[in-house]
């Protein structure tokens, strides 16, 4: 079995039942969207998939292998995880910052051509090579945003993990953020994605994961999940499906 | 090899330099040979003496980037963890029970007590690899530690050991001897050695604790080197200088913008900028006037409390 798979994945946390049975095989070159109310799981799902923990059912496999049984340096050479939390504890600049990146690459004697032609990639990839020689606290938020993104890129996993990676980032960085995911999945790597967005779902999805208290209600192709039903039965939220003028799908929440 | 360090290595050697030289017997240069009478001041004084306050400091340095950087807190010490309060507890047993005398004692008491604190907490902290648990138990430990200090010091038997006991915690260096150096330097290198290991993880932690999971940090492992490191460090430290405070504090912040702020570039730094600081100030309390020796670790902490004062009114804009 190739691929990120979730198998059976069971999770509590204290006495919640996080996780229930859920199963999805994860596909290369799509973007996946994990949707779900507040509480859903999506998070939980995307922490079990990055082995920041352990399932008590199930596993989430990498090519067959449970990811928590992987080598540390082999997962995250594979599995790049970008967490919700924008922490940069140190002033560092932003070419350091996104270096970090390539620590699971690096050998014992430092960074290599390699490591310098993908952190270089990355920065042009986030349109942050202006910035490579800034401090992280003399960014914006939106700033700060592609830089963390352009740290996950440098490490070019097979596997792309972002937690909300569109939270406080205005439209236009929100549709460059999600031009970059795009890409990145159009390059041949698995992109999975938590968002809490209804639109920017419809927007970027290939295949989405809609979960609810735990379980999956439904998961596959984007245009098969997304559907009114589906989508109230997951949130409790009636929605309006349409098509703008130039085709692009959008959705509307309109009651409760 | 950057500038930072060559610069820091070039004060160093000047400032070792002083330190052998000064004191209440300036000794000149040309006396370092067999032939003159003050050799004996500069090989079995003030030699000793220098090397063990660039051990100290540069332990004390080293292990208060490390912290600072594992807890992601500028304000991280190296006593944070109740190690330098562990160590000095078990100077003072060998205090207050005489044990003083023999010369292995007192020191191997303190690593005793470092040792113990450094147990405990590889205990309570357990496999999580939590922070929060790991300096709430070096916190309590820490406060543990200090009242049976207390303890100590009001049951002493006689008002001479008490006193003993007050001066010893107050940290100095003087009279210190080859043997010193002896314990003291194979435990401060084995520590360093660990806490040089970390700096990879350290960098990676910057990004907080999930993404530095992602980057391949095992957080169990790196808590355990930590523990270690600082506990040989710190431990050898107050085994031989007593409780010197503020070095592990102050002397990352100084060298931290130099380093561009990342948490791996700054450890070297930091042991080279210990090392220069603590030397510094013990050649001057060496060469102050005053009637009796100035106690170092009241020295450092003199120097220390108005530079902590100064880092915090530059916070002040930041907090506001």
């Amino acid at each position: 079995m190739s691929g990120l798979i979730a198998d059976g994945i069971g999770l509590t946390l204290g006495a919640t039942r996080v996780l229930d049975a859920v199963s999805h095989a994860f596909r290369r070159g799509r973007v996946t969207v994990l949707l779900g109310a507040n509480g859903a799981g999506k998070s939980s799902l995307l922490a079990c998939l990055a082995a920041l923990r352990v399932p008590d059912q199930g596993a989430a496999r990498l090519d067959g292998v449970a990811v928590q049984a992987l080598d540390r340096r082999v997962r995250a050479r594979a599995i790049g995880l970008l967490p919700q939390a924008a922490d940069v504890h140190w002033d560092i600049d932003v070419e350091t910052l996104v270096g970090l990146g390539r620590l699971p690459h690096r050998g014992r004697w430092g960074e290599t051509e390699a490591d310098r032609a993908a952190v270089a990639r990355a920065l042009a990839a986030t349109d942050m090579t202006g910035f490579a020689r800034r401090g992280v606290e003399r960014l914006s938020g939106g700033e700060r945003g592609r830089a963390l993104l352009a740290r996950v890129l440098a490490g070019e996993p097979d596997w792309l993990l972002a937690d909300e990676p569109l939270a406080s980032l205005d439209p236009a960085h929100q549709l460059d953020v999600l031009a970059r995911l795009r890409s990145v999945a159009d390059a041949g790597s698995g992109v999975i994605l938590v968002l809490h967005d209804l639109h920017l779902a419809a927007r970027i999805a290939d295949d989405a994961v809609l979960l609810r208290h735990g379980r999956v209600v439904a998961a596959g192709a984007a245009e098969a999940v997304l559907t009114a039903p589906l989508l109230e039965q997951a949130f409790g939220v009636a929605v309006e499906i349409g098509i703008t003028p130039a085709g692009q799908r959008f959705i509307l929440p309109i009651a409760r | 090899m950057t500038r930072l360090n060559i610069g820091l290595i070039v004060a160093l050697l000047c400032v070792a330099a002083l330190s052998v030289a000064a004191g209440k017997v300036w000794v000149p240069w040309d006396a370092w040979t067999a032939a003159d009478p003050r050799s004996i001041i500069i090989v079995q004084l003030r030699l000793p003496r220098t090397v063990l306050a660039l051990l100290v400091g540069a332990a004390l340095g080293l292990a208060g980037a490390v912290m600072q950087g594992y807890l992601r807190n500028p304000l991280a010490d190296p006593g944070l963890f109740g190690v330098s309060t562990g160590a000095a507890f078990g100077a003072v047993l060998a205090l207050f029970f005489g044990y003083a005398a023999q010369l292995w004692l007192l020191p191997g008491f303190a690593l005793i007590g470092a040792g113990l604190t450094m147990a405990l907490l590889a205990v309570i902290a357990g496999r999580s690899g939590s922070l929060i648990l790991f300096t709430l138990a070096g916190m309590i430990l820490t406060s543990i530690f200090g009242s049976l200090t207390s303890l100590a010091i009001s049951l002493a038997p006689t008002p001479f050991v008490s006193s003993q006991i007050v001066t010893w915690l107050l940290g100095a260096l003087t009279d210190r001897s080859w043997d010193d150096v002896r314990i003291a330097a194979p435990l401060i290198a084995l520590g360093a050695g660990l806490l040089f290991t970390t700096g990879r993880a350290l960098d990676a932690l910057t990004l907080g604790e999930q993404a530095a999971r992602s980057m391949g940090v095992d957080p169990v492992r790196l808590q355990r080197v930590v523990i270690a490191g600082v506990a040989l460090t710190v431990g050898a430290s107050v085994a031989a200088a007593g409780q010197i405070g503020f070095v592990g504090l102050i002397v990352p912040h100084m060298v931290r913008p130099f380093a561009g702020h990342r948490p791996s570039a700054t450890l070297l730094p930091a042991a080279l900028g210990g090392a220069l600081l603590l030397t510094l100030a013990d050649a001057l309390v060496r060469i102050l006037p005053t009637v009796s020796e100035l106690r170092l670790g009241i020295a450092m902490s003199m120097l220390g409390g108005p530079f902590f004062l100064y880092l915090l009114i530059g916070m002040r804009r930041r907090l506001a």
